[in-house]
């Protein structure tokens, strides 16, 4: 199943997450090499957003364990999960509307640091993140509306907010819900550019329905369906495999 | 993904981080300087007992805005720590004798070991279900309070509390007085609580405020950073009632009853949520109707402040304080453009 060649940054061993009765991710068996970019698609419904919650710690599975780096975080709040390298970010766009993005940066930087337990400081301490808050924001074209609010983005401004918040945590692995779902073309182009930038040095894994995304990024695609992992390889050899295209297209074309 | 609070989403909070406040560098300490000469003016004009009344509540609403309008949680039970210090100041007042200041802070961190188990317990759900533990945990204490008449006085109340403050007669007997002496304990708790909104742990509160999830996914420790605001409110809430039975010299259950959270929900909303002084403006303007109307010996006063409330929270979304603000960054915002 797995390409083996480099060292698992993550490996879950038959992950399950049931809702009451309905098995949302089965079994599932996931070895992610190290600075590899992995894709995982699926029809709707097919469990990713849930496997996602469920390696961040947003969700404790019904049974089955996650390694990241060896060590277990199976049932770890995402508090304790984040400061250990693994970032996320939301498919459905997830900002704080009211704050500046320069802000969002500032306590994107400032997690982990204790900083910002401190009640009896002014927040202006925040202020010694503000250099490399505009260079995150310069990373995703987004410099010159630093003291704008979150809010007064356009959705493809928002999306890449997104991920300058989760490349601020500066995270090993980090993982991507539908990156570029809603954008049109020119955004699209932009964000798989930036996402092969920002490859170098960490894991990514990455949801996505553009099959061009896929194509562009991914070292390897694991396709899921009904939560169970339906197919795994290179983009080429998942894309010729037959249960594939059946889950994809239905029985007639296949 | 976000969680509204049932009751008061439609309500707006003046509270942002955004910086779109460029006050010029005097307006601060101007602003500063006259909130003082008023609050030190107030008892020449309003019946001293009632002008400290006014600052016991203002201050009350503003812990229960740092939890409405900073956070995001609405406690519908800040009476179990309003009414525990006043309970706890009145005993340390008659027991040792220590000077008053030092019985109220006594009764702040009573309050505040109070407030532990309770956000533990609270910060576990959200929305109407965190209002509905704290309104039990307060209706807990309450029966507490109540069945342990040798402590409390039960039903009559803990009554003649005196307020030691090194002999100086004036300040331990006449109101007038007592309001200077009590004053920095006010001060003092708006200042925590100014302090905590304007602070890193503050931006932190906004953030889980306005979008928990993604509050967690930065690495936040949502639930802990709740737990402590939550113990920082009920401090302040403490340095209220304390100043409060303090004033009073006596505390009573009603101290602990659940109309006494919701007149501080009620005071905070008025004002206007996160805007923090909006709750000594909303906590002016209820006492000295209350006060007004029962001068009068009008009998249904809940129907006129109900009435009141409904009305402003109707025409004012943002509060009385909140559309002064408002308006006040508007007319700003015009001058600016003619002038320049
Ligand atoms: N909290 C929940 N409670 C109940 N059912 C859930 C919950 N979360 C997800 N599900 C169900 O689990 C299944 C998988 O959902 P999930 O969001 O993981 O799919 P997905 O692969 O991300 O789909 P999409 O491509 O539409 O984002 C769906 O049928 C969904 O209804
Ligand atoms: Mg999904």
């Amino acid at each position: 199943m797995s390409t083996g060649s480099a060292p698992p940054i993550l490996e879950t061993k038959a992950l399950t997450r049931s809702f009451s009765g309905f098995t949302a991710v089965n079994s599932v068996d996931l070895t992610i090499g190290e600075g590899t970019v992995h894709a995982l698609v699926g029809p709707n419904g097919a469990g990713k957003t849930t496997l996602f919650n469920l390696l961040t710690g947003f969700l404790t599975p019904s049974s089955g364990t996650i390694h990241f780096q060896g060590r277990d975080i199976t049932g770890m709040d995402p508090e304790r999960i984040v400061p250990l390298g693994l970032a996320r970010s939301f498919q459905i766009t997830s900002l704080f509307e009211q704050m500046s993005l320069l802000e969002h940066l500032e306590l994107a930087l400032a997690s982990g640091t204790g900083l910002t337990r401190k009640f009896w400081k002014s927040v202006k301490v925040l202020g010694r993140f503000h250099d490399r808050g505009m260079q995150h924001l310069e990373e995703v074209g987004l410099a010159d509306r630093a003291n704008q609010a979150a809010g007064s983005l356009s959705y493809g401004q928002k999306r890449a907010l997104e991920l300058a918040l989760a490349l601020a945590l500066e995270p090993k692995l980090l993982l991507l819900d539908e990156p570029t779902a809603g954008m049109g073309l020119e955004d699209v182009d932009r964000t798989i550019e930036l996402i092969q930038r920002l490859r170098h040095g960490r894991t990514v894994v990455f949801v996505d329905h553009n099959m061009h995304v896929v194509g562009s990024l991914a070292d390897e695609v694991t396709v899921l369906q009904s939560g169970q992992i339906l197919a795994q390889g290179t983009y080429d050899a998942v894309r010729a495999d037959e249960r594939v295209i059946t889950a994809y297209l239905g029985e007639s074309h296949a | 993904m976000s969680e509204h609070l049932v009751g008061t989403s439609h309500l707006e909070t003046a509270a942002t981080a955004a910086p779109e406040r460029r006050e010029r560098a005097w307006a601060r300490p101007l602003y500063l300087l006259l909130a003082l000469l008023l609050a030190c003016a107030l008892p020449w004009f309003i019946y001293p007992p009632i002008a400290l009344d006014i600052l016991c509540w203002g201050l009350f609403a503003i812990s229960v805005d740092l939890l409405l309008g900073y956070t995001g949680l609405l406690s519908f039970g800040h009476a179990a720590f309003w009414g525990s210090s006043a309970y706890i100041t009145g005993i340390v007042a008659i027991e040792t004798g220590m000077p008053f200041p030092v019985a109220i802070l006594l009764g702040a961190l009573a309050a505040m070991v109070i407030a532990v188990p309770t956000g533990w317990l609270a910060v576990r759900s959200t929305g109407i279900y965190f209002a509905m533990v704290t309104l039990a945990f307060a209706q807990m204490l309450y029966f507490v309070a109540n069945r342990a008449s040798g402590l409390t006085g039960g039903e009559n109340g803990l009554q003649g509390i005196p307020r030691p403050f090194f002999g100086m007669e004036l300040i331990e007997t006449e109101a007038f007085y007592f309001y200077y002496a009590a004053l920095p304990l006010i001060i003092l708790g708006c200042f925590i609580a100014w302090r905590t909104v304007h602070s890193p742990f503050g931006r932190v509160l906004l953030a889980i405020r306005d979008n928990p999830a993604r509050a967690r996914a930065l690495g936040f420790d949502v639930e802990g950073y709740k737990i402590v605001v939550f113990v920082i409110s009920a401090g302040i809430a403490g340095v209220a009632g304390g100043v409060f039975s303090s004033g009073h010299g006596f505390a009573s259950l009603n101290d602990l009853m659940w109309t006494t959270s919701g007149k501080a929900v009620l005071i905070t909303v008025l004002g206007g949520i996160g805007t923090l002084w909006g709750a000594m403006v909303g906590s002016g303007i209820l006492v000295t109707l209350e006060d007004y109307l029962t001068t009068l010996g009008f009998e249904g006063i809940g129907i006129v402040t109900g009435t009141m409330f409904i009305v402003i929270v109707l025409l004012f979304r943002r509060g009385i304080w909140g559309s002064v603000q408002q308006a006040w960054h508007w007319a700003l915002g015009k001058a600016r453009l003619r002038w320049g």
